[in-house]
């Protein structure tokens, strides 16, 4: 019960908002940081309070919804999405603070979707029902489409427009393969469920073929969120156009829908399908890596940049997820949370820099250092995480997903998607250096940076906590890495119990023969 | 004969309130004020005549197995008279905005769902064939009703010309299956029929053309082609009124008739012919309505494609195919009803401000009307928790389990194609500026209100909280 203010708060908080009046524009930003700030309280009860032994879910919650369907409004949370819930609580205040100053319109309809975003993000980590998790899969889209293209740049309706209808088509075929998925829920035929803890256990004994087809489906959905390549090319339009708020919150948490899902519907409920594209999974997730590095490499927008560098770094959560190793899988986890607290924190920081010039243009600033030295210190944090250097949170993610996929079975052991990925790592160095060194050093040659003042107590206060916790997971990784350990390991015992050479691969290919013929839909 | 007259309590008390009204009218000077609010009484009485049926009366059939009462035909005399009184309600200030308030509106409307309460309760083709007449002689006249237009009075001419063929079409095929099978009964017919008819060629060609005159009632590819035009020229309301509940009418006698037609030797051929109709009016009804810049036509369109959606429940053939299409039609009524109440509010006295470009930064001037007409639109478009997405949710479900994924596959495609189209209209409303020199129209909401809070209610509800229509559907099929 305790994960049910977490996800109620939000949207109560929503309809809080519907009742303060559009003027009292004061009222309302308070309401929403006030709400915000209750869910994050909310949630570290809940964090505090989790049994890290345990790889099971907890807090679990379960109401009949519609039965004809066996759809319930079903919650609970593992290691895994205790994580990202933390994740989403930690940056939502975040993004509402960075929101007073550069949102000047209909205040009340932004911070309304703002709240409702947060409600289905927590849904979508929290719901352990197929149609519940569609339900708040889609309810997400609507905010965000809205906060695109109402309070986004130029070019915003284009890229809603693209947004929307990109994640619309993979939720669709998502939807389909939830619906043949859940007629699979009684293993003796006939029955259908959308219960999720009673299709873990069935889903791998879903004959080979058809689990095929609802990987594919299931997985275009959630690459296209996360994105893989090639069906990236919505995020950096929705990137570039996207308040700056909107933009911590995409490569924050939005993303890390995709991989949370690739995790728990894909690797978790058809293990052998995952097995059999491990190998393509990963290698369009190190094309990712090594593409998404290149392109940033040549951007001047610094927003530009950092988008692409989501792509890339997002290839190594994938890599990490499809080694199907503990080590792997651990590193997806914590490399999801450092790339929402290092990505959400260049986002503001290019927000902040925006704010002050209006423009994103690298060649614009130089020498910046001199006149914003705090704000400074900050972007360098920033920077330096998303390299990965060692100390900062970013290392310890990618170390390990680096580390799972060199030793993968599910890989044959092939060393190179750890060299090639691995590649991808100094390639960050290479732009990200060579972005902050533009922006920051040097002389300053444009006389409008003369007059830039350094970063104001807001800014302080949305950057430095985020700062902290780059150091502390960098530092002590343990404290975090602990809570995801035991669901982990669970799962990866799962999965290779039905591998070749598993105990239960005997098993399911017994049962795949009989249960085959009546199990065709 | 006391029960009988019981169960079909709902009908007789309809009748009685529609002919007596068309008398208040020739003889009541300005009745329109009386017959308004004597409809509501008429219809409200429907409702609770049509709820009492399962308590007091009993399922079967009447009138010499003419008529047919059971858990089905109390639903649809519910939804057809929730119908008739969203639109009476929204009709009167349309109407007087209109300048055309004329004293036999109400009475035609009570007429029409008079047509279609007999469609859904016909245990005989030719109790269908009267219902569709029926109703289509009130829609032929309702369409036309703005007078002075030409775009209303082409609709009307068209509607009739083209309605009047299809008609043809549906009583030669009525014709041909009593030829094949000796009955236009439902009982005696399905017992021939699934025993293989003795005339199997002349039942098919019949099956077939009954397909063809209710497709075009249903308003499906590739009998659509009067759909755009009379949707577009009829005053808004009427066609809020005729997408939904005349819809859902047709798809009433629809579903029964192919329910006895179906299960014979050619089974799946009728099936792939119904699935085939269906693929192809949701394809063909959500790219066309891709290009429109008028706001109705547009949801012409893309109703030819929730036809298709429907008609899914029909290939199905199954009982979750059935209860399906029920909460879709139900869903549909709700949603589409309440896009047209808007549409009819903004909707100026010379029938303008429908075009997409009017509709830009309507959020500004009208956030309330705006933010409903984009529920409405989420709710079209199937996105959940809205009553759109679970009714395409359980139809898919329905033909799932049938064994129709690909026709599944085929509407998820055309849903993403709506996407488009009906995010384009939240565009215009929430993402773009009002043109230079624009005047914001002065618009009187009025009773019309009262619509908006039902229709709007229904579709978070029905979305929320499915399960409430669904035990009220379950409950009533035990009636059967």
């Amino acid at each position: 019960m305790a994960l049910l203010p977490v996800l109620l708060l939000p949207l109560l908080g929503a309809v809080a908002l519907m009742f303060v009046d559009r003027t009292a524009v004061k009222g309302i930003k308070m309401t929403a940081l006030i709400f915000s700030i209750l869910t994050f309280i909310a949630s570290l009860a809940a964090f505090l309070g989790f049994d890290h032994g345990s790889g099971d879910f907890q807090y679990l919650v379960d109401w009949t919804w519609i039965t004809s369907l066996d759809a319930g409004f079903r919650i609970g949370a593992d290691g895994m999405a205790i994580l990202l819930v933390m994740l989403t609580t930690v940056i939502m205040p975040v993004a509402i603070l960075t929101s007073f100053s550069s949102i000047k319109k209909s205040e009340k309809l932004y911070y309304v979707m703002l709240m409702l975003l947060q409600f289905g993000m927590t849904g979508v980590f929290l719901a352990l029902d197929t149609f519940l998790f569609y339900v708040f899969w889609e309810v997400i889209l609507i905010p965000m489409y809205f906060i695109i293209g109402i309070w986004g740049g130029q070019n915003r309706i284009y890229a809603s427009i693209k947004f929307f209808l990109y994640t619309m088509f993979g939720s669709l075929l998502m939807l389909i393969a939830i619906i043949w998925l859940g007629f699979h829920g009684d293993p003796s035929g006939g029955g259908f469920t959308a219960n999720l803890l009673t299709l873990r256990d069935v889903g791998p004994s879903i004959p080979m073929e058809t689990q095929q087809w609802l990987f594919l489906a299931f997985a275009l959905s959630f690459a296209i969120k996360v994105p893989l390549f090639p069906l990236h090319t919505w995020l950096p339009d929705a990137h570039v156009q996207a308040p700056t708020a909107g933009s911590v919150i995409l490569a924050g948490v939005l993303l890390k829908l995709g991989t949370y899902g690739l995790i728990r519907f894909n690797l978790e409920l058809f293990p052998q399908a995952s097995y059999y594209f491990a190998d393509a999974m990963c290698v369009l997730a190190v094309i990712g890596v090594i593409y998404g590095a290149l392109v940033a490499m040549v951007q001047t927008d610094i927003k530009k940049l950092v988008a692409y560098s989501s792509v890339s770094h997002m290839g190594f959560i994938v890599l990490g997820i499809f080694s199907m190793t503990t080590a792997g899988l651990q590193g997806a986890i914590i490399q999801m949370v450092n790339h929402g607290l290092s990505t959400g924190m260049l986002f503001l920081c290019v927000g902040a820099l925006y704010e002050r010039r209006h423009t994103r243009e690298i060649e614009d600033y130089g020498g910046v250092m001199a006149r914003m030295p705090r704000f400074g210190v900050i972007f360098g944090i920033a920077m330096l995480a998303s390299v990965g250097l060692p100390g900062l949170n970013g290392f310890v993610g990618e170390f390990l997903t680096l580390l799972g996929a060199y030793n993968a079975p599910a890989l044959d052991g092939n060393v190179w998607y750890t060299v090639f990925a691995a590649s991808g790592v100094i390639l960050a160095a290479v732009y990200l250096l060579k972005m902050y060194n533009g922006v920051m050093f040097g002389p300053i040659n444009n006389t409008k940076n003369e007059s830039l003042t350094d970063m104001t107590r807001s800014e302080a206060w949305q950057l430095v906590p985020l700062a902290a916790l780059c150091f502390w997971i960098g530092l002590f990784p343990n404290t975090f890495l602990d809570y995801s350990k035991a669901s982990t390991e669970q799962l990866v015992e799962k999965v290779e119990s039905f591998l070749p050479g598993g105990s239960g691969y005997a098993m399911e290919a017994a049962e795949s023969t009989t249960a085959g013929t009546s199990d065709d839909h | 004969m006391t029960s009988e007259l019981l169960s079909l309590a709902p009908l007789l008390l309809f009748w009685f309130f529609s002919i007596s009204s068309s008398v208040f009218d020739a003889l009541i000077k300005e009745s329109r004020r009386f017959t308004f609010g004597y409809s509501l009484v008429g219809l409200a009485m429907v409702v609770i005549a049509a709820l009492c049926v399962p308590i007091f009366g009993h399922s079967g059939t009447a009138f010499n197995d003419m008529i047919r009462v059971g858990g089905t035909t109390v639903y649809f005399d519910v939804l057809f008279a929730l119908g008739g009184i969203l639109t009476i309600v929204t009709a009167r200030p349309y109407l007087q905005k209109m300048n055309y308030e004329l004293d036999e509106f109400y009475t035609l409307v009570m007429y029409a769902i008079g047509g279609m309460l007999l469609m859904a309760h016909s245990n005989h083709m030719v109790v269908v064939f009267i219902g569709i007449e029926i109703m289509s002689i009130c829609f032929y006249v309702l369409a036309g009703y703005i007078r002075t237009s030409s775009l209303s009075v082409e609709a009307a001419l068209k509607y009739f010309l083209l309605g009047a063929f299809a008609s043809g079409f549906l009583v030669y095929g009525m014709a041909l299956i009593y030829g094949a099978t000796g009955s236009m009964e439902y009982g005696p017919v399905a017992a021939v029929v699934s025993q293989g008819s003795e005339f199997p060629t002349l039942l098919l060609v019949g099956i077939g053309l009954i397909v063809v005159g209710l497709s075009f009632k249903v308003a499906a590819f590739p009998f659509h082609s009067w759909v755009p035009d009379v949707y577009q020229g009829a005053p808004s309301v009427v066609t809020g009124f005729m997408s939904t509940a005349g819809k859902a009418a047709a798809f009433a006698a629809f579903l029964p008739l192919m329910m006895i037609l179906m299960p014979g030797p050619d089974m799946e051929r009728v099936q792939t012919l119904l699935a085939v109709i269906a693929a192809a009016s949701m394809l063909y009804g959500n790219i066309s309505a891709l290009r429109q810049n008028n706001v109705k036509r547009m949801l012409a369109y893309s109703s030819i494609a929730h036809a298709g959606y429907i008609m899914i429940g029909i290939v199905t053939g199954t009982d979750f195919g059935e209860s399906a299409m029920m909460f879709y039609l139900a869903a549909y009524l709700f949603m589409q009803l309440g896009a047209f109440v808007i549409i009819g509010i903004l909707e100026n006295r010379e029938g303008g401000f429908v075009s997409l470009d009017d509709y830009a930064g309507l959020a500004k001037h009208q956030p309330t009307l705006a933010a409903l007409m984009a529920v409405f639109l989420f709710s079209l478009t199937g996105i959940p928790p809205l009553a759109g997405f679970f009714a395409k949710y359980y139809l898919f479900y329905a033909a799932v389990e049938a064994g129709f994924t690909w026709l599944t596959i085929v509407g998820v495609a055309s849903s993403i194609i709506s996407v488009y189209f009906y995010l384009g209209l939240v565009v215009q409303m929430y993402f773009r500026e009002p043109a230079e020199g624009f005047v914001a129209p002065q618009v009187k909401t009025g009773m019309a209100g009262i619509t908006l809070l039902v229709t709007t209610v229904a579709v978070f509800l029905l979305g929320l909280y499915p399960a409430m229509v669904q035990s009220v559907t379950d409950a009533l099929a035990m009636l059967r």
